[in-house]
Formats: structure tokens, C-alpha cells, sequence
């Protein structure tokens, strides 16, 4: 017998109320609904309409593209009307997300990365301003969308749309699939900014029916270029540590598909495969497929032949041109533009490369990796999903196998069954700026916990899943130690003058070398007098956009020439 | 400014050589010349640095390049701006590797 009094659609209708309720708003008002436009003058009208106290929002902040205008108008709501908002949201990179907070709209936050807004953050949340649900990694963001968080109304940003809804979004896609697809077919209203109202999109990125209104912007949508690495600022040390990873992990292990960091040392490995890695007779046994935004630095390498494909997050400011003249590298649209997909990419990322190399700014004895320091609460954005095994995976490449049998050598039990492993290296200089040493006792994850009443410590990537450190000083091969202390000594073993590198126990480092645990430059057959800036494949901007051919457009802050 | 100066006993002499010098004064950086000591056994290393209170590090830098290349019969100064531990040392191994020995440490 079926219980006679439930209501089976209830967001459904709650739907259609809400979106009666903007149609008599708009209505009322001068320019009123053309279609699914809206005018810009009556979103604050619009939200009123749509929104209900306590609804889950999310509000597109990307890593790069925000939706800015719909952030601004979001903080001008009246919180006697709106409040107790629900935000869900990847990331936290404008002033507006935290006025919400401050303005009593919203209340509680479930992200991934805050990035420019961390010290704010923690500040607002030790007040009590703020209740953070969980730090998500984007990856488990999106899937908490289709799950336990998915959004009511989600305000998202795209280059374009038309009358009918349907949404282009230029380059940088970036996460708005994943928020839209959650919302809408979920009983939820779907706002888009745009730049522009095109009468044909170049592409349809976002379909018109899982789209409620577009507003047209007054100014275009804020984008930031995060990951040009300007090659004028590479040290030779990062030379040096590039010529490490190259010669003592890439080609050790025949690395082929990988992801990269976004600073300088990922930096100067990009820009030393076509001049040191050359050398080496290493083309096409390394580096050819990427899960990797568009990072110009990694020019001179597509151009010598490097590359067979990259997929990316997101895109990159200037690198337009470029792209869509390397369809076969990048994927491109009909309209030969980049097209990005940040929920795609991790996925990518996560499963199906088998190195992830970035950097960090603390480990510990156990390898744990984080770069929360206290007073800032920012979150770690996709690296813990690059930087992970992915222990779901089932196909197998010689690179994964290798670091897999290494993992599980001379061991019985449940590590007997032959098993690959993602190969995950924290490449560090042993101290970073103002002499703050990059290893340390105890990480700072642990005092943020306790500031900010977390219930785990934030730690970027797990010491279980860390293979290897490199740093000036050496490679430490985490798989090939078999107990805590020999893992302990190989840490120290690379951590050069810091204090706890000074406190390592010579013997025993000495011993792990003679085994291949730690292994120096001088063990890698690398002269050091090679480590100089000169090896760089493009020593400037200038270099990079000329070995494009003039295709790469860097932003005005980049053009130092 | 701080002035510091070790003074090891080495094993190795390198050839005849002339002096040789690395890197450059600037900030974060450092020079580094090796010129031919005064006594054959022995190695000394004189630095003048613009970083106060890292005495315990420079030893300990100082000490593992010499545990490493047992040099005798060089002198070297070095001029500092700065520079991490790191750039100290490469700068250090970087000149050790231009010197020439008949029977020495492979390099």
C-alpha cells in the first residue's frame, strides 16, 4: 500500500513557485524578461525572488573565472529577508564571499580553496561568523554536489549566451558543467552572467533548457592568470632540482602521463625537456600525455615535439591563440577554443596519470604534506586528488607497475598481490623564504586544527601516499623504505641544513644511500656545473612568446620587455 | 657583516690551478673563489657574509664539503649576500668540479 499523503515532487514545485515569483518581480519592472535575459538592473530583484532562507547556493567562484557580478549583487540582498544561505562553492577568491558572511545572508560554507581569502577566513570564523561544513578537494566538492550538497541555485559565469539560455563559455569552462548539471536536474534555477548576448554562439557549452536566466554583465567577469610562472625568476637551484627529477624520476621510471604543480620547480622541469631531457635521449619516453592547464611555460617543449596531448582544468590568460593553433595537443571546440573541464581534468588527473610533482611549503617526519599555516584557512583546491594514489585504479603502465613493485618488494601478506602505485613527489627547497625551513618536527596543520576547531588536521597529501622528496639535496625513495624510522632518516637524509636535517643519523642516512633510498646528484651521474640558467629553454616572457611563434599573449603584468 | 673562518686538514691536492671563481655577489647569491692555499695539508674556508647568526650552519655546510671532497692545499673565500644553504653549497661543489686531480675523487 503506498502512503496516501506524500508528496512526491516537492522541489519541483518549489521550482515553479520560486520561478513565478521572479516572472511577477521581472514583470513589474521596466525591461521586465526578454526570453531568459534578465536586466542587470534587476538582479538584486531577481535573487529576492529565487531565493529562500537556509537554501544551499553556490556561487561560481572558480580557481580562475568568477562570477563576480552576481557575487556583488548576491552581498546586496536584504538579510531580513535572505539569510542562513548555504554556500558551496570551490573557491574563495573575492572579498564578496566573505561579505555574504559578514552581511548575516549566509551562513554556513562548505569549499575547497580560499586562496587570497584565508587570513579573513580564519579570522571570521574564530568570531563565530562563519560555520565551515568540510574543506573539500574540488573532485570531492563536485561529487558532494550530487550527493549531500547539491545547490538550489547555483549563480555561474560564462563568456556568452544567447536568448534560448544555452551558455559558450570561452576557454575557461572550468567548473561550470559539474555545478549546472548538479542544479538542474535536481529541482534547482540556474542564473548565468555573461560578457556577452550573441545571436549564434561560437559552441554550446552549458545547454539553454538546464538554464533559468542570463543576465548580460555591465563589465566583463573577473579571470586571473595563475599559472604563468615568469622563467626570469627560476633559480639554479630549481635548475638543478629540474635536472634531478628528470634524470633520477622521469626517465628512472618512464614517466609518460603526469600532472604538474603551478610553481617555479615544475617550472623549470617544463623548460628543461627540451634542452637537459634532450640531451638525455629522453624524448618520447617521457612527458607525453598531461593533465595540465595551459601553461606557457611548457611551450618550448609542445614545440620541439614534446607533447602528444594535454587536457585542462582550466585555461590560461594570453594563451587563446596558442591553443586553438595546437588543436591536436589541446582540446579544442568546434570553434577551435580550448575547452576546459575542471571535474573532467581531476578525474584524469587522479586516475589515469602516474606522477603528480608539486610543491609544498611543510613536511614532517612522516612525509605528511601541507601548506596550511596558522591563522589561514585555504584549503588545498586539486592537489590531494593528483597528489593521491587512486586506489580504484586497474590498468597498468610500466611507470605505476614499477613504483607499485618497489612499494611492495620483499613483502608478504596482502602486499604480495602485484599491484601498481601513482607515483607522488613533493619537490622543495630545503628552506623557503627568510630562511623558514621546508621540514619540520611537527606541522603547522595541527595548530590551525586546533585554532579552527577542525576535527583533522589539513594536511595537502598524506604521507602513505608521498613516494618521493626531492629536494636540492636528493631524492628520497619513500617506497623502497620498509620501516618508520628508515623513513625518518630518508626524510632527514634530504633535508639539508634545516634543523631537521642536522639531526639526521649519519650512519644511517649513509647506509640508505648506499641502498638507492637517498640518491645524491653526484649517485645521479649529474654535473653540477650544468645547473645554470642557461640550460633553460626560454630564459624570460619575451623567450616564450617567441617560441610560439608570437601566438602567446601574455597579460600586461608578464610583458617586462 | 660576519666573518667566519674553518680550517681543515685535506687529503686531496688538486694539480697546479689557477684560481677559480663561481656565482656572483648578489642578493641571495654568493661568490666563491678557490685560489691555491698557503699549506699543502689543509684547506681553509673564509666567509664574509651579510647575514648575522647562521654560524652553526656555515660550519656545518663548511664541514660537509670537506667531508666530501677532502681538498688540501686550497683556499677559498666567499662573499655572501644571502644565499640559502642550498646556493651555497652548489656554488661550493660547482667549483670543486672545474679542479683537476691526478688520482682524486671521481666527480
Amino acid at each position: 500500500m503506498m502512503a496516501p499523503d506524500r508528496i512526491w515532487n516537492t522541489q519541483a514545485q518549489s521550482r515553479a513557485r520560486r520561478l513565478a515569483r521572479a516572472a511577477e518581480a521581472l514583470g513589474k519592472s521596466e525591461i521586465g524578461l526578454r526570453g531568459k535575459q534578465v536586466a542587470a538592473d534587476d538582479t538584486v530583484k531577481l535573487l529576492t525572488a529565487v531565493l529562500e532562507c537556509g537554501d544551499r547556493v553556490c556561487l561560481e567562484g572558480n580557481n580562475q573565472k568568477q562570477a563576480d557580478f552576481l557575487a556583488r549583487a548576491l552581498t546586496q540582498l536584504d538579510p531580513a529577508q535572505v539569510h542562513d544561505l548555504h554556500m558551496v562553492q570551490s573557491v574563495l577568491a573575492l572579498p564578496e564571499h566573505l561579505d555574504l558572511f559578514e552581511n548575516g545572508i549566509a551562513s554556513k560554507l562548505d569549499f575547497s580553496f580560499s586562496g587570497p581569502q584565508s587570513a579573513r577566513l580564519a579570522k571570521m570564523v574564530s568570531a563565530g561568523r562563519i560555520q565551515i561544513g568540510a574543506i573539500h578537494t574540488y573532485l570531492e566538492l563536485f561529487a558532494r554536489y550530487f550527493v549531500d550538497l547539491t545547490p538550489r541555485i547555483s549563480l555561474v559565469c560564462a563568456q556568452a549566451a544567447d536568448a534560448q539560455g544555452n551558455l559558450f563559455t570561452g576557454p575557461n569552462t572550468e567548473d561550470t558543467p559539474a555545478i549546472v548539471e548538479a542544479t538542474a536536474f535536481k529541482g534547482g534555477i540556474v542564473i548565468a552572467q555573461v560578457n556577452e548576448m550573441l545571436d549564434h554562439l561560437p559552441r554550446v557549452d552549458i545547454p539553454g533548457d538546464w538554464v533559468n536566466f542570463v543576465i548580460l554583465a555591465p563589465k566583463p567577469n573577473v579571470i586571473e592568470p595563475l599559472f604563468t610562472r615568469d622563467p626570469a625568476q627560476i633559480s639554479e637551484i630549481q635548475v638543478l632540482m629540474a635536472m634531478m627529477a628528470i634524470k633520477g624520476l622521469y626517465a628512472e621510471y618512464g614517466v609518460q602521463r603526469l600532472n604538474h604543480g603551478i610553481g617555479f620547480d615544475t617550472a623549470a622541469i617544463e623548460l628543461l625537456l627540451p634542452t637537459y631531457a634532450e640531451s638525455l635521449g629522453l624524448k618520447g619516453k617521457i612527458c607525453q600525455h598531461w593533465a595540465l592547464n595551459p601553461h606557457p611555460a611548457l611551450i618550448p617543449a609542445i614545440e620541439a615535439g614534446w607533447v602528444q596531448s594535454i587536457h585542462s582544468f582550466g585555461s590560461e590568460l594570453g594563451m587563446e591563440n596558442y591553443v586553438s593553433a595546437r588543436s591536436d595537443v589541446f582540446f579544442t571546440g568546434a570553434d577551435g577554443s580550448l575547452r576546459s573541464n575542471r571535474a573532467m581534468s581531476q578525474a584524469a588527473g587522479h586516475y589515469a596519470c602516474d606522477m603528480f610533482i608539486g610543491s609544498t611549503l611543510q613536511i614532517d617526519l612522516n612525509g605528511h604534506s601541507s601548506t596550511a599555516t596558522a591563522g589561514r584557512i585555504a584549503g588545498f583546491g586539486g592537489a590531494p586528488n593528483m597528489g593521491a594514489d587512486a586506489r580504484g585504479r586497474r590498468h597498468a603502465s610500466p611507470a605505476w607497475l614499477k613504483a607499485g613493485a618497489q612499494a611492495r618488494q620483499g613483502r608478504g601478506g596482502v602486499h604480495a598481490m602485484p599491484r601498481g602505485q601513482k607515483l607522488v613527489v613533493q619537490i622543495v627547497e630545503t628552506f623557503r623564504e627568510h630562511m623558514q625551513p621546508a621540514f619540520v618536527e611537527t606541522l603547522d596543520a595541527w595548530k590551525l586544527a586546533e585554532q579552527a576547531k577542525m576535527e583533522i588536521p589539513p594536511v595537502m597529501i598524506y604521507g602513505d601516499d608521498v613516494t618521493h622528496i626531492l629536494t636540492e639535496e636528493g631524492i628520497a625513495n619513500l617506497l623502497l623504505c620498509r620501516t618508520d624510522e628508515e623513513r625518518e632518516q630518508a626524510i632527514r637524509g634530504v633535508a639539508g641544513y634545516t634543523p631537521v636535517g642536522l639531526a639526521r643519523d649519519k650512519r644511517m642516512v649513509e647506509n640508505l644511500r648506499d641502498r638507492g633510498i637517498i640518491r645524491r646528484a653526484e649517485d645521479l651521474g649529474i654535473d653540477k656545473r650544468q645547473a645554470t640558467r642557461s640550460l633553460l629553454a626560454a630564459r624570460n616572457m619575451r623567450d616564450l612568446v617567441r617560441a610560439s611563434g608570437g601566438l602567446y599573449n601574455p597579460p600586461k603584468r608578464f610583458r617586462n620587455w | 657583516m660576519e666573518h667566519l673562518k674553518f680550517d681543515f686538514a685535506g687529503a686531496h691536492a688538486p694539480q697546479n690551478f689557477k684560481a677559480i671563481l663561481v656565482g656572483v655577489v648578489g642578493s641571495g647569491n654568493l661568490e666563491v673563489l678557490m685560489e691555491p692555499g698557503a699549506d699543502p695539508a689543509h684547506c681553509t674556508i673564509s666567509i664574509t657574509t651579510s647575514a648575522r647568526g647562521f654560524g652553526p650552519i656555515w660550519e656545518a655546510v663548511a664541514q660537509n664539503f670537506h667531508s666530501q671532497h677532502q681538498l688540501a692545499g686550497v683556499a677559498i673565500s666567499i662573499n655572501d649576500m644571502g644565499a640559502t644553504p642550498a646556493v651555497v653549497s652548489l656554488r661550493l661543489d660547482q667549483a670543486a668540479a672545474s679542479l683537476s686531480f691526478t688520482a682524486g675523487p671521481a666527480l
